[in-house]
């Protein structure tokens, strides 16, 4: 890119947080300009998720601000998915889990970009938006999943209502506002997609969240979850003992029920072995890698998410390309602990590299999971991952697990968990 | 604290990973500085960035590396009950939790900033 073409795409659409608005474009420009010339090259990282913004941050703290960062990202607000699903249970608001990005933009002297990404031109080492295009040295594309409609096509346009809620928002309100006017006596049904997807024990703590508000306000309705895995794939052994306790007669789970289709007017659901009617019908998609990663032709022909080195998180198949969080083809479960641990791992190679230097050659990242059973008392996994050279992988390492029984101390310690990685990961 | 002392100064003065030294059981391996770095920072999620936590979580910042170490051991032994951290513990060596020790005692203890929550916008997703 030009330097006037490039000074003509700052005035278009390069916001830089918080000194734009005070300054103007034009003096933001001229210091975008003194970053670079002072820099040793620029990172576009497209996605201000928790796998994107922590990549952004860390960059810039580990090259102490040698490395120019620019975000784009669509939404305005950060909503984190962790601690959603409180929003169907009633205990918490969307509002609580809504965040500007206004302080690590700030605190970093990260640049960001509030545009839509349109293509990824890998030989050119270009992004294109719907409203400008920024060059990268190398570019981490951290977009969470994408829905895959293809097996049920008519739910695409019936979101509104059955929605997914599956990434944090106003369909989670929507979600809660249909349970909310469901009378006493209603059926809910759910569906848990097969592995991968987004929070393996999301699914499970969802029904625990609105069992939860039905056990409190409407306390003979039932919830059925039509799980297309052959078992609860996440802390089964504690979520079993609530389904089966805390909501016994509550909680109806069927194993192997994979959804064949829906009827949105009647919302039935058909599967290999029923058909199931519900009053409040919620469909999790099947998962695949987010749109920028398909643009980039970062997905595997016969796998829908991007195989990386696990040093580095380079796509296998396109260099200076990265890939971190949900977005990774692996073994390692898609959460938001997990996207943090992978960005750092990646903002570290690509701090290395851009220097001329080898990454670590032996990562190794914690991973913690709560799930709320209820308003107050929580369960976890946790374990640390370790770089299997030989595997060329992340490996679980000995000694990880999931707790005795749900406490309200480990409610506690859920809500700091949310307190701590919003706090690490926005400011 | 010689020890430490010790350790310390092979931590930051190795440029990069050495080898392991095998046959010799009682000499530490020193990681690489990005190693325990990228290591320390995926305790952020509750222990806050390099080690300020918020919300009444252990603060590791600053904290005294004898003090850090007695306590991974602990958890790791199972002589220190806990909910979760011996999960962590058990799956960390040896080496790597002196060298945590080290690093978080070398981080300056300020108090980390919380976001402020906000109204969802109506044209959000």
């Amino acid at each position: 890119m030009s330097k006037l073409k490039r000074r003509d795409f700052i005035k278009i659409s390069l916001s830089l947080g918080a000194a734009s608005a005070a300054t103007g474009l034009l003096s933001a420009c001229s210091s975008l300009n003194t970053q670079k010339s002072s820099s040793i090259g620029r990172v576009v990282i497209i996605g201000g998720g928790y796998a994107g913004t922590t990549a952004a941050k860390y960059i810039r703290m580990w090259s102490s601000g040698n490395i120019e960062v620019v975000v784009i990202e669509k939404s305005t607000q950060f909503v984190s998915c962790p601690l959603s699903n409180l929003v169907l249970g009633g205990s918490k608001t969307i509002h609580d889990l809504t965040f500007g990005y206004d302080l690590v933009k700030k605190n970093h002297g990260v640049n960001w970009v509030n545009d839509e990404v349109t293509a990824v031109d890998a030989a050119a080492k270009k992004v294109t938006m719907k409203r400008g295009e920024i060059t990268f040295d190398r570019l981490i594309i951290a977009p969470g999943v994408d829905f895959n409609y293809a097996s049920l096509p008519n739910l695409e346009a019936a979101q509104e209502t059955i929605p997914h809620a599956w990434k944090a928002g106003w369909q989670t309100v929507n979600l809660r506002k249909q349970l909310e006017a469901m009378p006493d006596g209603g059926v809910f049904v759910m569906n848990v997609p097969k592995l991968p997807y987004r929070c393996p024990p999301g699914p499970y703590e969802r029904a625990c969240q609105v069992a939860s508000y039905f056990a409190k306000h409407k306390p003979n309705s039932k919830i059925i979850v039509l799980d297309a895995n052959p078992e609860i794939v996440s802390k089964k052994g504690l979520f079993t003992k609530v389904f089966n306790e805390m909501y016994a007669g509550m909680i109806d789970y069927r194993p192997n029920n994979v959804i064949l289709a829906v009827d949105v007017t009647s919302k039935t659901v058909t599967t290999d072995f029923e058909k199931v009617s519900a009053n409040v019908l919620n469909i999790i998609p099947p998962q695949r890698a987010g749109k920028p990663a398909q643009m980039a032709s970062l997905l595997e022909a016969d796998y829908p998410w991007c195989d990386v080195n696990f040093l580095t998180y380079e796509s296998k198949l396109v260099p200076n390309i990265h890939v971190i969080g949900d977005s990774v083809a692996s073994n390692l479960p898609k959460s938001a602990h997990m996207a943090t641990s992978q960005a750092r791992v990646c903002a570290s190679a690509i701090v290395e590299l851009m220097q001329g230097r080898t990454p670590d050659p032996t990562p190794v990242f914690a991973n913690t999971c709560y799930s709320y059973v209820n308003d107050t008392q929580a369960i976890h996994v946790a374990n640390v991952y370790r770089y299997d050279a030989g595997k060329k992988m992340m490996v679980a390492a000995e000694g990880g697990g999931v707790s005795q029984s749900p406490s309200e101390l480990e409610g506690q310690y859920a809500s700091a968990w949310a307190a701590n990685i919003w706090s690490d990961v926005l400011t | 604290m010689k020890n430490f002392t010790i350790l310390f100064l092979a931590f930051f003065f190795t440029a990069s990973v050495s080898l392991p030294i095998t046959g010799k059981a009682t000499e530490a391996f020193v990681y690489s500085a990005n190693h325990i770095r990228t290591l320390a920072a995926s305790c952020a999620a509750c222990h806050g960035s390099n080690g300020n936590a918020v919300a009444g979580n252990a603060v590791l910042a600053g904290i005294n590396p004898a003090y850090f170490t007695k306590q991974m051991r602990a958890f790791k032994g199972g002589s220190l009950p806990a909910t979760v951290m011996h999960h962590h513990a058990r799956g960390l060596n040896a080496d790597e939790i002196d060298q945590l020790a080290i690093y978080f005692s070398q981080q300056k203890a300020i108090a980390s900033q919380t976001p402020k929550s906000q109204a969802l916008n109506p044209s959000h997703e």
